[in-house]
């Protein structure tokens, strides 16, 4: 990794296209890794949905505010970390030297956020139930409490960490003293889910530059290393896959850890950005990830192991929670956050003398599909 | 860097409608490439997906809905997306996938449904354009190719009758496939030029139809192809491009984001003189007159040339440059990504010497495959090589 | 070869005579798209019946329609523009397809139009009128007919179509 810019991250950004949300994004990514867009890069990956796009084919819409017109650029139908891993597989072809990658949240211009939601599960099965999409999350969270050693404090207490965190992110929304007792009080959406434990949406644009370890070198002093990636999917049937485990996130662990050569990751990890777009997504991840030593996140997160000052700090940047729900920018994110952790530039935020950190992705409702990636500095 | 082979294809019926569902599609396809390659799931280390708009198959985030069709459970499984271009773009990806060492056997697995959306196709396709440049003025898509041709016969002179030889040959090679939707033996340059005017100068038989299908490949390293399989096809060469959104910018009668794709492609695969060293190619042609349009990006063509080779019969199965031996988008079908099938499909099959009543004379040695997407503005190439 | 090709082809009658099993949906999908800086000030200077384009300021290349930055060089773009309503029509077509692909009794005329005044080439897409469908012609001159002012929206069908000159 050797550049990383975004712009962001507003509940609403009705000054700028979603080109020009990420055309500053890109320029600041660009200046950070000292390359030319037009000269030096010889490949783009753009993480995208058309859905949230609200443009068919959205591939279209992609290349210019990169700076990707007539060369190579393609479209991953997946979060951000899914187009780091395109990324990182085309340079370990040797055919690549620097390449890009872009995902970015325009969900401002989306009028019907839930009724999307539900345009992703099957069609002839739980679309025809009629439910708000979240009916999912409520029975992920109630299998995960039922069968894991967590309770429905621990998830109210992520919402107060995260939240705390990002009152030290400088372009986080959602910072704010929140205490457990407000978040337990918080409005039942989907028993046990409550509506402070859902991360709201947020704008941003994300861009980070890749490079070939010989090229790295020659661009920065500061390179932060991929030691291992990994990206796996869970069934789609809601009956066969696990609700209480996350699955996915265990499988793209040990593809990623394997490739790290990483064993023993509590003890080894400095930092570690998940997805907590639902609040007891962020402990059933950490457990999946080896990070809370079996089934108990909850009672890591009780003695501290997880806050700014604790072992593990997990999410310093205050997460979806904390920061907001970017879609298929939220993995980018998460890797952004942990490249400035690992280059000691996260400003308040920063987890001191880490060196070796592990981002999370996970697609959102209704997939069971996320990936990890381990970097070094 | 690590070789790549094909080693199995399969791909279902192209039909305006199928009973089965995307999922079961892809497990059909699925099915036959992997019985071809001798292989099973288990053997397989990652899949990749590929698919067009969200809005035929009606699901938002369709490679979530498609995985367990595809055989992507429990595995690494990416879905790339290019528009038109995934059908010679995913399995680029596969291509990457394997040549990174990430991973020495993958699936990749195309589909598309065309049927589910109610009125027609054309309605996601609607959706294609700029919300606020194009939209507003309620397009068809098919404008956007009729300006394309238009300009393409103006610039350099062709007559309507020269692309319609296209449509002819391209539906009648069509028949020698078992998949084909629209192969025709008695097809004439009259009927095409006689058929109902769509949007001019597109009329109705210059058209490829919309399909359900789906198609898919195995590719494996070096190591593995040469175990399990006497007829590997090597992936030598890969190349995409895209150019602006702003499509109204440019000049429509030359593909230059494909001749950029292509060039990339020719210099991994080592090619110098693509004309001379291409034995077959399969040319995207969601319209007989891109095929034209893609000879000449491909540099297999000058610039308005390819009408010309069209001609005098070059581009035929027995010519000296077989063009869409598989009957192509115009005569199988084109069930969007999933054309795979017959352009990557049919290259792999044409080089293993597989490709039936299909196959073109003179044992090929090196073949290219190529799609097209976006809003005129990407394309995806593969050289491949017995 | 032995492959098995397969596939269960339907028609269309076995969906509406209920011979297969069918579910129906109508997605929830609205958007309300930022047009951002520079389209936004292409479409308030429409409602006000001008054209404009947008300047790089690295070789003078004028934009249309505008954008915000340069895609050849990549940089911020400079000022805006006002171009002549005038053009040239790049390509064209005569299409008897509606949107959803109906038939139309009466073709529309559509073209892709360059500005006077843009850099060479750069035009945008929209209709071709007060013309017989004989005398379209790539390279025709054409001007833009606008709709009353009070009846615009600040949306390219602000301009009714292109006449020739
Ligand atoms: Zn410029």
């Amino acid at each position: 990794m050797v550049g990383i810019g975004y712009e962001g991250f507003p509940r609403e950004t009705p000054h700028y296209s979603f080109k020009e949300l990420t055309f500053e994004a890109a320029l600041k990514a660009y200046e950070d890794a000292g390359v030319d867009p037009r000269k030096d890069v010889d490949s783009f990956v753009v993480c995208e949905e058309d859905y949230w796009a609200g443009w068919s084919i959205s591939d279209e819409g992609a290349p210019d505010q990169l700076g990707g017109v007539l060369r190579p650029l393609h479209t991953v139908s997946g979060d951000g970390l899914n187009g780091v891993a395109n990324a990182f597989m085309q340079i370990k072809t040797g055919y690549f030297d620097v390449v890009v990658v872009e995902a970015h949240s325009k969900a401002s211009d989306i009028l019907t956020y839930e009724g999307i939601l539900t345009f992703a599960f099957d069609p002839l099965f739980y679309r025809l139930l009629n439910a708000h999409p979240h009916f999912l999350a409520g029975l992920e969270m109630d299998a995960f409490l039922e069968d894991h050693e967590n309770t429905e404090e621990d998830c109210a207490e992520v919402v107060r960490k995260n939240r705390e965190n990002a009152r030290h992110h400088e372009a986080a929304s959602f910072g704010g003293q929140t205490s457990v007792q407000e978040v337990m009080d918080s409005e039942v959406l989907f028993r046990p889910l409550k509506a402070a434990e859902i991360s709201p949406l947020a704008d941003g644009s994300i861009v980070l530059v890749l490079a070939s370890a010989e090229k790295a070198r020659e661009l920065t002093d500061q390179p932060i290393w991929i030691r291992g990636i990994g990206w796996s999917s869970d069934s789609p049937w809601l009956e066969t896959r696990s609700l209480a485990e996350a699955r996915y996130a265990r499988w793209a662990a040990d593809q990623a850890y394997r490739m790290a050569g990483l064993e023993r990751p509590r003890r080894r990890v400095h930092v570690a950005e998940v997805d907590d777009r639902f609040a007891y997504k962020e402990l059933q991840h950490l457990e999946a990830l080896g990070l809370a030593g079996g089934n108990r996140a909850g009672a890591l997160l009780r003695e501290g192991f997880y806050e700014m000052k604790g072992d593990l700090p997990a999410n310093p940047s205050g997460g979806s929670l904390g920061v907001g729900n970017l879609l298929e920018a939220s993995g980018l994110f998460r890797v952004m956050e942990i490249v400035r952790q690992l280059r000691g530039q996260a400003g308040e935020h920063q987890v001191e003398g880490a060196t070796l950190g592990v981002a999370q992705s996970w697609r959102g409702i209704p997939t069971a599909t996320g990936g990890v990636a381990v970097l070094e500095a | 860097m690590r070789k790549v082979a094909v080693i199995g294809a399969g791909m279902t019926l192209f039909r305006r409608r199928l009973l089965e569902t995307g999922k079961e599609m892809c497990f059909q396809a699925v099915q036959m490439a992997l019985e071809e390659a001798g292989l099973e799931l288990k053997d397989v280390d990652a899949v990749v997906s590929g698919s067009a708009p969200d809005a035929f198959d009606g699901v938002h985030m369709k490679g979530e809905y498609l995985l367990d069709g595809a055989g992507g459970v429990r595995k690494p499984y990416m879905r790339v997306f290019t528009g038109g271009g995934t059908a010679c773009f995913s399995p680029i990806a596969g291509w990457w996938h394997v040549a990174s060492g990430l991973a020495d056997v993958v699936l990749v697995v195309n589909e598309e449904k065309m049927s589910s959306i109610t009125p027609h196709p054309q309605y996601a396709f609607a959706n294609i354009w700029d919300p606020i440049l194009d939209r507003p003025l309620k397009p068809n898509l098919v404008w956007i190719f009729a300006m394309e041709m238009n300009r393409y016969m103006t610039v350099y002179g062709i007559e309507k009758a020269d692309i319609a030889r296209v449509a002819v040959k391209n539906k009648r090679n069509a028949v020698d496939h078992p998949a084909a939707q629209l192969a025709d033996p008695n097809i004439t340059v009259d009927d095409v030029l006689n058929s109902e005017v769509m949007a001019w100068p597109v009329q109705r038989l210059d058209i490829s139809p919309p399909s359900d299908g789906a198609s898919a490949l195995v590719l494996a390293s070096e190591d593995v192809a040469r175990q399990v399989s006497e007829t590997p096809v090597w992936i030598s060469g890969v190349g995409w491009c895209i150019d602006s959104t702003m499509w109204t910018n440019r000049d429509l009668s030359f593909p230059e984001y494909l001749a950029r794709a292509a060039q990339q492609a020719y210099g991994m695969a080592k090619i110098e003189n693509p004309r001379k060293e291409v034995d077959v190619v399969e040319p995207y042609d969601p319209f007989d007159y891109k095929e034209l349009h893609h000879l000449e990006g491909l540099l297999l063509a000058d610039k308005g040339e390819a009408p010309i080779l069209t001609r005098e019969g070059v581009t035929q199965r027995d010519g000296e440059l077989p063009t869409c031996p598989s009957g192509g988008l115009m005569g199988v079908g084109n069930p969007i990504a999933a054309t795979m099938g017959i352009k990557t499909g049919e290259i792999y099959w044409q080089l293993a010497g597989k490709a039936g009543r299909r196959q073109v004379p003179g044992s090929p040695q090196v073949g290219v495959c190529q799609a097209w997407g976006d809003l005129m503005q990407f394309s995806s190439v593969m050289v491949m090589r017995a | 070869m032995g492959r098995k090709w397969r596939g269960t082809p339907l028609t269309a009658a076995d969906i509406a005579e209920g011979r297969v099993a069918t579910a129906e949906w109508r997605p929830e999908a609205k958007y309300a798209w930022s047009a951002g800086e520079s389209i936004g000030r292409f479409l308030e200077e429409l409602q006000e019946g001008h054209l404009v384009g947008r300047k790089c300021d690295v070789d003078d290349t004028v934009f249309f329609p505008p954008r915000s930055f340069c895609q050849e060089h990549f940089v911020r773009a400079g000022e805006f523009v006002r171009l002549k309503n005038t053009g040239k029509v790049e390509t064209y077509s005569v299409s008897y397809l509606d949107t959803d692909a109906r038939r139309l009794e009466e073709p529309v005329y559509v073209g892709v139009i360059s500005i006077d005044g843009a850099a060479e080439g750069m035009g945008f897409m929209h209709f071709l009128g007060e013309v017989e469908e004989k005398d379209l012609a790539i390279g025709m001159r054409v001007k833009a007919v606008w709709k009353p002012k009070k009846e615009r929206m600040g949306a390219v069908t602000d301009i009714l179509y292109f006449k020739p000159v």
